[in-house]
């Protein structure tokens, strides 16, 4: 894997996992395209250019960990897992099969490099917290980034986390929100508003920015303040759009949970090569 | 010595760390109850209170796992096994080498009454695969079991009282996981409890006069010693099982779906809490009232013969 600070070379990984997560959710025949390209150029940055990883010696004890807390998302995690190695790129062609190491939602058991079993919205920011905590322990440098969805945020769970993160002084925990606005019911606003996120999380004491999460120069920059040295851990607050890169998926909840047909397929795949 | 095998449990997490650097605690605002006060005040480094908030509790617990710790993780029975979405994702099915200790389990809580009583924490629990269920019976084999706990690579649900247990056992020796101990041979009648009611079998022979029953603590729930079980139903004509617990998915369930899978011809009797709530009151009568003192166990057997 190389790895690379150009926004235009991260652009590029982008668009091609895109177009993997595509590829994937077609044979699959089901699962959740919305929520994966919304988050994927987060996910690209973070593996392709600030976290220390090793996609080789995915078991080092001082590995930066990527927990991702909204486990639908977990197509942008296998792409990302497949472009930088981790995992062979047709491993992806064996998602959501029987026996496959790469379940619908992330399994630590059958694929450690996933780091935690997800899905079940509202826990990934705790085991997050705990890793954080025993590293902080054990005095790694390593950090831990927790992705999760704005709609999961609804969870109570998620609030415990927001408020005994700061009391453990976990300046090595950063929360990134991919906050698309889509829930499988409705927009986020609509069925359960969070509004005013950025300030709720200041009001429990971590240290908030808002980035567009689809901005790598922006990204790139937010998670650059995250490195400081302080107790404060750390939230990154994404807009993102649900199903971007693909014209007719974004901002449309009907794809949050419905794989591409073939004729959908070739028509996202030819948007995102000309892209 | 009489002790409750909470305090037991506080002194041994204790000592297993004092020996294990990777052993931590967590605590949700129950330490003074649970006993984990003990290794608290001894490893302050080691211990998080995490506050009243279980599943973050649970979640944490799991984290520091991944990153090479051992955790023990204590609050009362009921509300671990109330937490159970979060302990069967970020526990259960992560495989995560995390110890739960579940005190003031059953009636024997007492005056506190059934919200603080962990009486289905065994039926929800023992569906997790790869979860072992321990249930010490007095001081030793708690020590023995945490001291189990903290070598085993899994996660771990431990049982515990509130109230005080006579001493039973002379060594840590004598418990063995998955291996039902035997306390008297007998025939025809075998008792098999887990836990406080251990002790109110023991008493309840003593008052079966010309009855000669097998007594055995079932310490480990699960995995259920099966082999003792097979025994058993081919050579006594009564099964009777105990556990301050409901019937409905514990010992009780265990050791009857062991019976019927090997077709044995012993008979079943399940004593226990039967399909309904607990309530307030000293423990002793309680366990009068709900079935589970000596006497009402000595009448319960008296009655097959």
């Amino acid at each position: 894997m190389k790895k690379t600070d150009s926004p235009d070379e991260l652009r590029s990984l982008a668009r091609q996992c895109r177009i993997d997560i595509i590829e994937m959710l077609s044979r699959a025949g089901s699962g959740h395209p919305g929520g994966s390209l919304s988050a994927i150029d987060i996910i690209t940055t973070l593996f392709f250019s600030k976290m220390n990883w090793d996609p080789k010696n995915p078991a080092w004890d001082d590995r930066d960990r990527f927990i991702l807390s909204k486990g639908h998302g977990v197509p942008a995690l296998y792409a990302v897992l497949a472009e930088a190695g981790a995992i062979a790129k047709e491993e992806l062609n064996t998602l959501r099969r029987i026996n496959s190491r790469i379940q619908g939602h992330p399994d630590r058991a059958a694929l450690p490099v996933v780091e935690a079993s997800t899905g079940s919205l509202g826990q990934g920011l705790s085991i997050a917290q705990g890793i954080a905590l025993g590293l902080k322990l054990k005095k790694s440098p390593a950090r831990v980034y927790c992705m999760m969805g704005d709609g999961e945020i609804q969870e109570g769970q998620v609030w415990e986390t927001i408020m005994s993160g700061p009391k453990f002084k976990l300046g090595n925990l950063v929360a990134i929100v991919d906050c698309n606005n889509g829930q499988i019911d409705g927009h986020v606003t609509e069925v359960m508003d969070l509004a005013p996120l950025a300030d709720k999380w200041r009001a429990f004491r971590w240290h908030v920015q808002e980035v567009n999460g689809h901005s790598i120069e922006e990204i790139l920059i937010a998670l650059d303040k995250t490195a400081t040295p302080t107790d404060q851990p750390h939230a990154i607050i994404a807009r993102t759009v649900k199903g971007k890169g693909v014209s007719f998926m974004e901002n449309n909840i009907g794809w949050h949970g419905m794989a591409p047909n073939p004729e959908e397929t070739a028509r996202a795949l030819e948007e995102l090569r000309q892209r | 010595m009489n002790k409750a095998t909470r305090d037991s449990f506080g002194e041994a997490v204790k000592m297993v760390g004092s020996t294990d650097p990777k052993v931590v605690v967590l605590d949700a605002d129950l330490s003074v109850s649970t006993k984990s006060i003990l290794f608290a005040k001894e490893f302050p480094d080691r211990f998080f209170q995490m506050g009243i908030a279980e599943q973050n509790m649970i979640g944490t617990a799991a984290g520091l796992a991944f990153a090479g710790y051992t955790p023990f993780l204590c609050s009362f029975g009921c509300f671990l096994a109330g937490r159970y979405e979060t302990i069967r994702v970020s526990v259960g099915y992560s495989r995560a080498n995390v110890k739960m200790v579940g005190t003031h389990s059953g009636l024997g809580t007492g005056e506190d009454g059934y919200t603080q009583m962990g009486l289905e924490d065994v039926t929800v629990l023992s569906a997790l695969p790869g979860l072992t269920i321990l249930q010490p019976s007095d001081h030793l084999s708690t020590v023995a079991a945490v001291r189990f706990a903290a070598s085993h690579v899994g996660p771990v649900y431990l049982r515990l009282t509130r109230q005080k247990l006579p001493a039973l056992y002379q060594s840590e020796h004598s418990f063995q996981m998955g291996r039902a101990t035997i306390l008297k041979e007998g025939r025809d009648i075998a008792l098999i409890g887990t836990g406080s009611m251990v002790h109110e079998m023991l008493a309840a022979s003593q008052l079966l006069q010309g009855v000669n029953p097998w007594i055995i603590d079932m310490h480990t729930l699960k995995p259920i010693d099966r082999s003792l079980i097979k025994s058993l139903g081919n050579s006594c004509k009564w099964i009777v099982t105990a556990e301050d617990h409901s019937t409905i998915g514990g010992l009780g369930t265990a050791v009857g779906t062991a019976l019927a899978e090997m077709g044995a011809s012993a008979k079943l009797i399940r004593i226990g809490v039967e399909d309904r709530f607990g309530e307030s009151g000293p423990a002793s009568e309680l366990y009068e009232k709900y079935g589970l003192s000596a006497k009402r166990v000595a009448e319960r057997v008296r009655s097959l013969l």
